[in-house]
């Protein structure tokens, strides 16, 4: 680590030219869990890019067809931006748990997504929220469903000398809304037992037009689990769907036993969790009429 | 070695660094300011907050050539002179430490909290304290001081 390089270029090619140089180069993004793992001789990378200076990865971009996150922007400036909030409140209460105040000034939410832990609390809502990841490399830039980006513990579908430099959630419909729950077995600034998702738009009748449900450290990767999305489609939440949802999720679980949880809890946490989680995108949805 | 220049408490200070050094090393090792502490090496306890460009991090976060340009207060920073600031000066009334190990991040802290929430509920204080671990456990009166030396830092 003696003879390890810091740059921090001001645009996507040049990081994408400092990436190709250096093999096993490392991002930098807030440095909240990099910095800790180079401390904890996890890893011993000769290069890191901070990408923090790139103008792409630090801004937010709101269209009326699309929302566009630079990756490097933290926990409390997407906290800050009030219309970002009124929009997606559960991606913004998700990345707001990351942990504590000084920890929020740093960290960001391309750094969450591609720390790729299991138990992400960003990572749940920002695949209920239909994200794409939009992604630059060697060959271009590309866009990645979010449930597709994680694909092992600390590992993503980027290639060899990619970054992510932007998400793209769509605006949300009239009558829509998403939420964010997790569970822990302290008050704060703990790893998720089980982290939910979930973003619903309803139908002018009340009844779920479509719906997106995820779950969080209970599997490899964080899911989106299909069998929950079918059974809110078309539902209106009564006690019948909620049923099918908490058993959706329990069987989708494929979690580990460790000090924060039994297999057997973190299954059945998943489905209250998953239930609990629909009901307040639910309520959002309803009061949502702009 | 890279070299980096930054403002700690209003000092202009230059020095070559490891790019590997964090901010917190640099501090301590190369300006000998060691009232900021490391209690960890995982950014969990907070015993190294420091205000950076006015916002309270844990200056275990950051690399030190990654505060180029930037404005660093430490704890050493806030007395003027032999004058306590009102936040150290109410955690000295209301006994806010028992070993004081933590007690430089939660000062830091509790100084940025001040800025954001002037009137902060005893909820919001603990709350923001999520982040500032105290192994004696002594919060009772690190809440209690930070409610008085809020308060005496609009006055």
């Amino acid at each position: 680590m003696a003879g390890l390089r810091y740059e921090a270029p001001n645009t996507v090619d040049a990081a994408i030219g400092l990436l190709s140089e250096v093999a096993g180069a490392k991002v930098l993004a807030g440095g909240t869990d990099l910095l800790v793992q180079i401390r904890e001789e996890m890893i011993d990378p000769d290069l890191i890019v901070d990408i923090k200076r790139i103008d792409e990865t630090r801004r937010i971009e709101i269209t009326p067809d699309y929302v566009k996150i630079g990756a490097a922007m933290t926990g409390a400036e997407l906290g800050e931006n009030e219309e970002l909030a009124a929009m997606w409140p559960g991606v913004i209460e998700a990345v707001e748990l990351i942990g504590s105040w000084q920890v929020q000034g740093r960290a960001t939410i391309g750094g969450n997504l591609c720390n790729a832990s299991p138990a992400a609390d960003s990572v749940p809502a920002i695949i209920a929220s239909g994200a794409k990841i939009v992604v630059a490399g060697p060959q271009g830039v590309r866009e990645i469903p979010a449930e597709e980006f994680p694909k092992a513990p600390g590992r993503t579908a980027l290639e060899a000398n990619e970054f992510v430099v932007s998400l793209v959630l769509p605006v949300p419909p009239k009558r829509s809304g998403d939420a964010y729950l997790r569970f822990i077995p302290r008050t704060e600034m703990d790893i998720a037992v089980v982290g939910a998702g979930v973003s619903v738009s309803l139908n002018e009748d009340g009844t779920c037009a479509s719906a997106r449900v995820a779950l969080g450290a209970v599997a490899p990767t964080a899911l989106l689990v299909k069998d929950a999305i079918d059974a809110l489609l078309g539902s209106k939440l009564d006690d019948v769907t909620l049923e099918k949802l908490d058993k959706a999720a329990r069987d989708a679980c494929n979690p580990i036993d460790d000090k924060r949880g039994t297999i057997e809890y973190r299954t059945k946490v998943a489905g209250v969790l998953v239930r609990r989680t629909a009901a307040i995108a639910w309520e959002r949805a309803q009061k949502q009429n702009g | 070695m890279p070299s980096v220049t930054m403002k700690v408490n209003g000092k202009n200070v230059n020095a070559e660094v490891e790019n590997r050094t964090l901010l917190v090393q640099y501090l301590r090792d190369h300006l000998n300011m060691t009232g900021t502490h490391v209690g960890c090496d995982t950014s969990q306890c907070g015993c190294c907050v420091v205000h950076v460009n006015g916002s309270s991090v844990k200056s275990c976060t950051m690399l030190a050539v990654q505060a180029e340009g930037a404005d660093v207060v430490t704890i050493e920073g806030l007395a003027d002179g032999e004058v306590l600031h009102p936040m150290q000066a109410a955690f000295r009334e209301h006994h806010g430490l028992q070993c004081g190990f933590c007690t430089p991040g939660m000062v830091m802290s509790a100084v940025d909290l001040a800025k954001e929430n002037p009137d902060p509920s005893e909820t919001e204080i603990r709350e923001w304290l999520e982040g500032n671990i105290c192994r004696c456990t002594g919060y009772h009166n690190i809440v209690k001081a930070i409610a008085a030396g809020t308060k005496n830092m609009q006055g």
